[in-house]
């Protein structure tokens, strides 16, 4: 393809649900009474929710035309750093919609239930094979929800010790979410400064480590797309202090088939199978973050757990030392399904994912590193980090490429993360995407560049193409107008 | 593998650019004792038709609706699902998008979840609602802490007819921060006894769930002008059947702080538990202490309306350790299935559908009353109701599983005191003669 993908089209207005309709309209077929009116206490009864009144076509098209104005994996090329947008398979939809899963009560008795509770088995022992941490529990709802489960089961750890700890080393790479879990259950964080390469260096975590901290989270791959080459000197360090070692999943995606996390050092680990194994995100939700641990941290991992007896499974509760229940059922069991079908389709070729997903990020950086300033220009995994330190002197910003790219047809990378990058421009470009596709937001970067140097004003002024241009978050924020 | 478009000569091409002799070249960062020994130990790979056959296989070692009549609701509610949910949701342009970081290509998205959060106050009653919190428990959670860092106390009251796996969410959210959580007791009539509340002293916050575990309506205003009487305290109301408010008095209307619950109910699959919703809806002036993702209306460069993510300032990302909560992914879709769910159902089916939920569940408990199989409590139910069988039950019970009937959820495991009691829950997609064979089975 010679043409730029981006072009511009026909696309609707459409104004807010109860802009529309008219009262006594009705979009769902309700069965017909058949049983005596019983009236409610006129005390307890309200009026009843002012919802707009819609046909079914209204609601159809509603929908139809908001979607047009998104853009997903399904439409393009997604490089959202740290993110993993790969593509989602739709066989795994068939999978989790069967009846006898998407009909299915969460309290059925195990003879009713046993579909399911052989997936959330064989499940987890797919993910502890992953991983080598063959302790798993797939409660958690998302990665941040796996991350607390991972601080309380810190906290348990050393409670359960008889010394009780404070604080957890965070290095300055790390996701936003990890200090806010660890406050969430207590622990003060305290920052942890990555070396001149990039990555930890155990010296400084050797600096900070005493017997009042709980141990570290670690991100690996770190957030700048590198290996932390010293995570096993940096897990002995925290272990002589009998700390323990979190590991951030999140980029899981560079290392499949490839590392065993349990060599090392890392004790605890969630997953985000909404980024690494494939299911959708839903535009926000929901995922799901398993957790994965040693064999020493078992006793501690969410009740119900899934026990195999036989040929038959059930739900256990009874291990006193787990840190409680975190999910009102057992976590979001359609998310599972999902990435059960996908390791399933996947079998050994995960480890090709991995293998894809580092080729496509070394190949743009090394294409892009004449263009873009490349501040570790280093082999990188599964993502690669520019900044936009050689479009400042057209006083052009990584914002405004990042808008440009969607008139190019693609969605921005992440951007302004991680921190310690100035100016940031975070590219994961994932597996899923071929050579050609990758060649075309190459060279969209590539005529980006050049405009910044010819037209820097093309592209404060961009994006043109999409619904809306740019949108004014300070008004937003300062007068916040969150319903109508 | 279809999902991997990589030819050997694509490889080789790129590993040239990259300067790898190989593959396994672009690792040579991670050292050897990182490195696994073994490959992987997985099954398959299945093609898509045996993963279909597979899949069959196991859904069909599954006693779910509509092939089982299940009465049993307890926090998970089989409705009927239109088939237009189901459809829209499959969007690839809905369901394959990441959390709306970059407006100008998310509107479709943002403009849902704006929809959601203001049908999410009108139904509730509340000023402001988030995006989503990842279920009915976690909700609970989040808010009592919410009540923590308003009202700085550091203790909670929590009503024993709270569902009981939310009531372990909360312990367990509790448990490393050292803040304490009591326990209301039930009264005769089914309803949180608030009559010892004083004697707890200084309260954060106070949660009932309404309808609450038992299926009985609490009364929200009496409640809250007794919580009320210490004008610090927060008034907590949690909920696990939406669809209730289609009929009831919205907790906004009686003096909720925060109102929070699961929403599985609208257009939400069962799916043995998850994935949900929660529902999460404050008073404005608690606006910025939060959790959870915020949507707001704002214009763009040419003056035309559009919506963004908005007060970030209370998140992870930008706030860190001091964020009003740790959530990032919430559960936008299910967000968005219950907007389209709430769209079909309209204000006027609304009413509808929660007026037939509550004369079929009616009908059911005046059956089985004068079969002898009365309530131990007295207040108005919505859809669900505890009943109290003669002894051996529990063997008719077992003989019905034969029979696709689930006749109710066995109270013995949650609640000693009810051993001899089961919660049942009719809702729409159970009929009149459902429950007539259902009434004569359980008690001839």
């Amino acid at each position: 393809m010679k043409e730029k993908m981006g072009t511009t089209g026909l696309i609707f207005n459409e104004p807010l649900l109860w802009e529309k309709g008219s009262q006594g309209r009705k979009g769902m077929s309700l069965p017909r009474p058949d049983v005596e009116d019983v009236p409610l206490d006129e005390a307890l009864t309200g009026e009843g929710p002012d919802f707009p009144d819609l046909s079914e076509l209204d609601v159809v098209r509603h929908f139809t035309k908001l979607s047009q104005w998104n853009f997903g994996v399904d439409s393009g090329m997604y490089p959202l750093g740290s993110c993993t947008m790969k593509y989602n398979p739709k066989t795994n939809e068939r999978q989790a919609s069967l009846p006898g899963f998407a009909g299915a009560h969460p309290l059925l008795p195990p003879s009713l239930s046993q579909g399911a509770l052989s997936i959330l088995h064989d499940l987890q022992h797919y993910l502890g094979e992953v991983t080598g941490l063959p302790a798993v529990t797939l409660q958690p709802a998302a990665g941040s929800h796996g991350e607390l489960t991972g601080m309380l089961i810190f906290a348990a750890y050393h409670k359960n010790k008889g010394n009780p700890r404070s604080k957890v080393l965070i290095p300055d790479t790390a996701h936003g979410t990890n200090p806010a879990s660890a406050s969430l259950c207590g622990f003060k964080s305290v920052a942890v400064q990555s070396g001149p390469d990039g990555v930890l260096l155990p010296e400084s975590v050797a600096g900070l480590m005493d017997e009042d901290t709980a141990g570290i989270m670690i991100t690996n791959p770190n957030t700048l797309g590198l290996f932390e080459d010293n995570i096993r000197q940096v897990a002995e360090v925290v272990h002589q202090k009998g700390g323990l070692v979190y590991g951030d999943g999140a980029n899981m995606n560079a290392i499949m088939g490839i590392v065993d996390v349990a060599e090392t050092g890392v004790d605890v680990l969630h997953l985000n199978l909404h980024k690494t194994f494939s299911t959708p995100h839903g535009g926000g939700g929901p995922g799901a973050g398993p957790v994965c641990v040693t064999p020493e941290l078992d006793p501690f991992l969410p009740v119900p757990r899934v026990v195999k007896e036989g040929e038959s499974f059930r739900f256990d509760e009874e291990y006193p030392l787990s840190v409680g229940k975190i999910h009102g059922f057992f976590g979001n069991f359609g998310i599972l399904i999902r990435a059960y079908s996908y390791i399933l389709s996947m079998g050994k070729h995960l480890k090709q994912a991995s293998q894809y997903a580092v080729l496509n990020a070394n190949y743009i950086k090394e294409c892009l590193k004449g263009d873009f300033h490349l501040p570790y220009d280093r082999p990188c995994m599964h993502e690669c980090v520019f900044t936009d330190k050689n479009q400042q002197e057209h006083h052009v910003a990584t914002l405004d490429m990042a808008k440009r790219l969607m008139d190019h047809g693609f969605h921005p990378p992440t951007i302004y993360f991680p921190l310690v990058v100035s100016g940031a421009i975070m590219i994961e470009p994932t597996e899923s995407e071929s050579k050609e596709t990758l060649d075309l937001f190459i060279d969209a970067m590539k005529q980006i560049a050049q405009e910044a140097k010819d037209c820097p004003d093309c592209l404060h002024e961009s994006p043109q193409f999409p619904k809306v241009r740019r949108l004014d978050e300070t008004a937003a924020a300062r007068k916040p107008c969150l319903k109508d | 593998m279809r999902y991997l478009p990589h030819t050997q000569e694509d490889i080789d091409k790129m590993l040239q650019v990259a300067g790898a002799s190989d593959l396994d070249a672009l690792f040579s960062s991670i050292s050897e004792d990182c490195r696994r020994k073994e490959a992987l130990n997985l099954p398959g790979p299945l093609t898509e038709w045996e993963l279909n056959g597979h899949m069959d296989a196991l859904a069909a070692n599954m006693g779910a609706s509509p092939a089982y009549k299940v009465f049993m609701g307890a926090g998970s509610y089989n409705h009927y699902i239109p088939e237009i949910t189901r459809q829209l949701l499959l969007r690839g342009e809905y369901f394959t998008a990441y959390t709306p970081y970059q407006p100008e290509i998310s509107q479709g998205t943002l403009q849902t979840i704006y929809e959601y959060q203001t049908l999410v106050c009108r139904l509730l009653g509340m000023d402001v609602a988030n995006a989503s919190m990842y279920d009915g428990a976690s909700a609970l959670a989040e808010a009592l802490l919410m009540t923590i860092r308003i009202s700085r106390r550091n203790k909670v009251a929590v009503s024993r007819a709270i569902h009981p796996s939310y009531r372990k969410v909360v312990e367990t959210y509790f448990a490393p921060t050292g803040f304490e959580v009591v326990e209301l007791p039930v009264g005769k009539d089914g309803r949180t006894d608030l009559a010892g509340l004083a004697e707890f002293g200084d309260l954060a916050g106070v949660a009932l769930q309404s309808p609450n575990f038992f299926g009985c309506i609490e009364d929200l205003e009496a409640a809250g002008n007794t919580i009320h009487t210490d004008k610090k305290t927060l008034f907590v109301t949690s909920f696990s059947e939406p669809l209730a408010y289609g009929l009831l008095k919205p907790p906004g209307a009686c003096g909720a702080d925060i109102a929070c619950g699961e929403g599985q109910s609208f257009g939400i699959p069962q799916s043995f538990g998850g994935p949900g919703l929660g529902m999460f809806a404050a008073k404005q002036r608690y606006l910025r202490t939060m959790p959870g993702r915020l949507i707001g209306k704002t214009v763009d460069r040419d003056g035309k309306t559009g919506f963004v993510l908005t007060l970030a300032t209370r998140e992870q990302h930008i706030r860190r350790e001091k964020a009003t909560s740790n959530i990032c992914s919430n559960q936008g879709l299910c967000a968005t299935a219950s907007t389209m769910y709430m769209a079909a159902l309209g204000g006027t089916g609304i009413r509808e559908l929660a007026s037939l939920n509550r004369n079929r569940s009616e009908y059911l408990k005046s059956a089985l009353a004068a079969a002898g199989c009365s309530s131990p409590f007295t207040a108005p139910t919505f859809n669900e109701f505890v009943v109290r069988f003669p002894d051996g039950f529990s063997d008719t019970w077992q003989a019905l599983l034969e029979k696709k009937i689930v006749a109710g959820l066995p109270l013995a495991p949650y609640y000693p005191e009810l051993s001899d009691c089961w919660l049942m829950c009719v809702t729409e997609t159970i009929d009149k003669k459902d429950i007539d064979l259902m009434v004569k089975e359980v008690t001839q």
